[in-house]
């Protein structure tokens, strides 16, 4: 198993290569530059090239992303062109907030939707199972941005219960998921971004369970005379690699595509981040957050492989 | 005895709570939070990006320029006064000699003194690639306003020589957009401007505090400001990017922020339901189609009038909740070369008779618009409300959307090599400079600046000229005023509507005054518990 753990961290490099040049490719098509988003229209155009020359912007594409790789390789990620940053730090922290909250959302999620999954798949037909399955269709069906927004009207605004914005009263440096005053801000972020996993792997469980349920063992270990509980104990360890699948990929949805929940709430995490880099083709931000979400992602699919092997002995990693 | 004492004891409680209400009421801060439309913080080290409003947030709040815009009343528009400088005068017999009497007595956050070797200092660090302190992102953020400038000389510690390139009487507009920061900061950090990020200095009503990146920025009142009338009446402003406008409504109406900028039109009846103050106030803003004048169909006069005939500006107002007025100028009506633009009725047939007779008809326009962007509103559904009503009146158009930075680019392009007949994109006329001269005359199409359409007069070029070189107020602006009423005559932009530059402000707040700007000052708000 360690071997395959270390071929997969190996096969990761050309993983990152190859998505950091399409990347880089992607931001050359399209129209704009970053000088372009930080200049006034009335900058004479003599400056706006010094500035694209300073920042090497008039070198060859290829050119300026062999450098970019170079750096890189020494562990210099550069600095954002926007704001001037270096991007390893404004990356490092933009993740460190993410992580987390998509951590919470989705484990959350997970230990609800085995619940809610298993429930229905128990009740199938019944009155719970249907309430289970509107659940997911909605939480599948509805945008997170309106619900995020709905979030903040009916709590932040209406009932004045959370604060509608923001990363803790002083700001992420100072945030403690331990302490309530800071907590509060993430919860609405948490229960957004939960509702869509939540309800994928509802269905997830359900369909397994429903399956599993019906399959000839089962009968087998009611003729034995186990109890209920233990019944469905048997059932869902035999859904468990499917179910830690797809935590895997929710998780890795989530770290990356969180941008609509944090630009709503206003929460400093790699979704904003990344958009912002985009919308201003900052090309060193840019790279270096898709570099560490790469990284990432290919990590937790690591991490979710190792884990299936470990719950289902009948998978061998070699 | 029994009651002198409680008497006394009572007396020494009273005492005591007194002491403790005024000791807690003097170690609370008021704090003024304010939610920008900005997805960043701007940059804080003299040089703001992120447009005016970087500008209005981190750039006149920590540092000053020569001049400095008035920001008192809300019933003209903002014009520059003393800042700096107490005074500026041409030289009479040679109109390139500027001369610059500097205030006397002025220190920077940081201790610095401020004279004419901190200015000569600073005019290097954008103009002198040699210089230690030349950085290159200050000198093309600040670049516009010294791009007049030839040299600059020291007369006595407090006396400045300018020398321009060429007669440039609009220099005191140019030199009140250009920051001053402490070149003693710079130096301590051996010129690295990331290290005086850490601590900049400058001489503005606020003082740097604190930063989180990405996140707030929090300045604190300077007491020791050289103008007593704007030391801040709070002791801290908190500035929070919020780029949606739901989040900054609800972030209002939750009580998490005091100050919200450009809340959207839809939620203006929420806000004052809830109580919030809602200020709107022309300012030099427009929210025209700048149309490409040399080729295509716009090159037909007749094309480019129906187009402005065409438009029911009213139905946008309405459209926007009346936080816009109809536009038929680039400039607004309280500024002095507004002069007397035609004044387009919204008139359909007439707009589809003039294409007819102009061979135009349907006229088939491409249009490039954004998805948002700073000053551009609600780009999305305006766009489609002219679409609406152009193609009613004869033409075909297309819209492009692209985002914000693609139509800059395009901006910066030129209309020529765009392949746009023109493109929705909001300016900011905040002078005679960049409202007149930058916008219309020949040397400034594409890409020397802002004449995108390639718009080319030869009379108005010599009114330019002509302008730039006469030094006398009143003669300037007459002008100014009859090179501005022929540029509109010729309806070299679809002219639309002027944003009222809607702010949305808690009940707490007191003692703001919106200013006819880009820029505000916010020194005089009140917060109250």
């Amino acid at each position: 198993m360690w071997m395959y753990a270390l071929r997969r961290l190996v096969l990761t490099i050309p993983i990152l290569l190859g998505v950091t040049i399409i990347c880089f490719a992607l931001v050359q098509i399209a129209p704009g530059d970053p000088i372009t988003s930080l200049v006034r229209p009335d900058t004479p155009p003599e400056q706006i090239a010094a500035l694209r020359a300073y920042y090497g912007l008039d070198q060859p594409v290829v050119v300026q992303y062999l450098m970019w790789l170079w750096r890189v390789l020494g562990g210099n990620f550069g600095n954002s062109i926007a704001n001037n940053a270096p991007v390893a730090a404004e990356v490092m922290r933009a993740f460190a907030n993410t992580i987390v909250i998509a951590l919470i959302s989705v484990l959350f999620a997970f230990v609800v939707s085995l619940v809610l999954g298993t429930i229905a798949a128990i009740r199938q037909g019944g009155i719970v199972d249907r309430l289970v399955t509107a659940l997911a269709v909605f939480g599948i069906s509805v945008p997170t941005f309106w619900l995020a927004v709905v979030l903040v009207i009916i709590f932040a605004v209406n009932l004045n219960w959370l604060p509608a914005t923001g990363m803790g009263a002083s700001g992420s440096d100072s945030f403690n998921y331990f302490v309530w005053d800071d907590f509060k801000f993430a919860i609405m972020p948490i229960v957004a971004l939960a509702l869509p996993p939540l309800a994928i792997m509802t269905r997830t469980t359900r369909a397994s369970l429903s399956e599993i349920l019906n399959q000839d063992f089962i009968q087998t270990l009611r003729a034995k005379g186990l109890g209920g509980f233990q019944i469905i104990t048997h059932a869902i360890r035999n859904i468990m690699p499917a179910a830690i699948a797809m935590l895997g990929l929710q998780l890795g949805y989530l770290i990356g595509g969180s941008v609509l929940v944090e630009t709503v709430f206003t929460w400093p995490g790699t979704g904003a981040l990344l958009n912002k880099a985009i919308l201003t083709r900052d090309i060193p931000l840019l790279q270096g957050t898709i570099l560490v979400l790469a990284g990432a992602f290919v990590l937790i699919n690591l991490v979710v492989d190792l884990a299936q092997s470990l719950v289902d002995p009948r998978i061998k990693r070699s | 005895m029994k009651s002198i004492k409680l008497r006394g004891v009572l007396a020494a409680a009273a005492l005591a709570v007194a002491a403790g209400a005024a000791g807690s009421a003097f170690a609370q801060e008021s704090v003024l939070r304010v939610a920008m439309t900005a997805a960043d913080i701007p940059d804080w080290t003299g040089a703001p990006d992120q447009g005016y409003e970087g500008m209005r947030f981190a750039g006149y709040t920590m540092y000053d320029a020569l001049g400095l815009w008035d920001l008192s009343s809300s019933d003209k528009a903002a014009d520059v006064i003393p800042g700096l400088a107490t005074s500026w005068e041409v030289d009479p017999t040679n109109n390139l000699l500027w001369t610059y009497h500097l205030r006397e007595g002025v220190t920077f956050h940081d201790g610095c003194a401020w004279n004419a070797d901190s200015a000569i200092w600073n005019f290097a660090r954008v103009m002198d690639q040699s210089a230690p302190q030349f950085n290159a992102r200050h000198a093309t953020q600040q670049g516009s306003g010294v791009v007049n400038v030839a040299s600059v000389a020291k007369i006595d510690d407090y006396t400045l020589q300018i020398t321009t390139k060429v007669p440039a009487s609009l220099l005191p507009y140019d030199l009140a957009m250009f920051l001053m920061i402490s070149n003693c900061g710079v130096e301590a950090v051996g010129n690295d401007y990331a290290k005086f990020g850490e601590k900049p200095a400058g001489t503005g009503p606020y003082k740097f505090d604190r930063l989180v990146p990405r996140e707030r920025m929090e300045l604190v009142k300077n007491d020791a400001y050289w103008n007593p009338d704007r030391v801040p009446k709070h002791d801290r402003l908190v500035l929070l990017p919020m780029p949606e406008a739901s989040t900054r409504a609800a972030a209002l109406m939750s009580g998490q922020v005091d100050f919200v900028e450009a809340p959207s039109p839809d939620t203006i009846p929420v806000l004052q339901g809830a109580g919030m103050q809602i200020i709107t106030v022309p300012y030099p803003h427009n929210w025209n189609y700048l149309l490409k004048v040399d080729s295509g169909p716009f090159a037909d006069i007749r094309v480019r009038q129906a187009a402005n005939m065409a438009i029911n500006r009213q139905d946008m107002v309405d459209m926007l909740q009346g936080v816009a007025v109809a536009g038929y100028n680039t400039l607004i009506e309280s500024q002095a070369w507004y002069g007397t633009p035609p004044m387009y009725e919204y008139d359909p047939d007439g707009a589809k008779a003039l294409l007819e007779e102009a061979g135009c008809m349907p006229c088939v326009v491409r249009i490039g618009i954004s998805t948002s962007g700073s000053g551009q509103m609600q780009p999305l559904p305006m766009n489609e409300l002219v679409k609406e009503q152009l193609d009613a009146a004869g033409f075909e158009v297309e819209l492009v959307p692209m985002d914000w930075n693609a139509l800059i680019g395009v901006f910066f392009q030129g209309a020529t090599a765009s392949g746009f007949d023109g493109i929705n994109f909001s300016m900011a006329p905040i002078d005679a400079s960049q409202g007149i001269i930058k916008k219309w005359m020949t040397e400034y199409a594409a890409p020397s600046c802002c004449n995108w359409g390639t718009y080319s007069s030869p009379k108005v070029d010599e009114l330019g000229k002509a302008a730039l070189a006469e030094f006398d107020q009143a003669k300037r602006d007459a002008l100014l005023t009859e090179m501005n009423n022929a540029v509109m005559a010729d309806a070299p932009e679809l002219f639309i509507v002027h944003d009222m530059n809607p702010r949305a402000l808690s009940p707490k707040l007191t003692g703001f005054v919106q200013a006819q700007s880009w820029f505000q000052d916010l020194t005089p708000i009140v917060v109250t518990p």
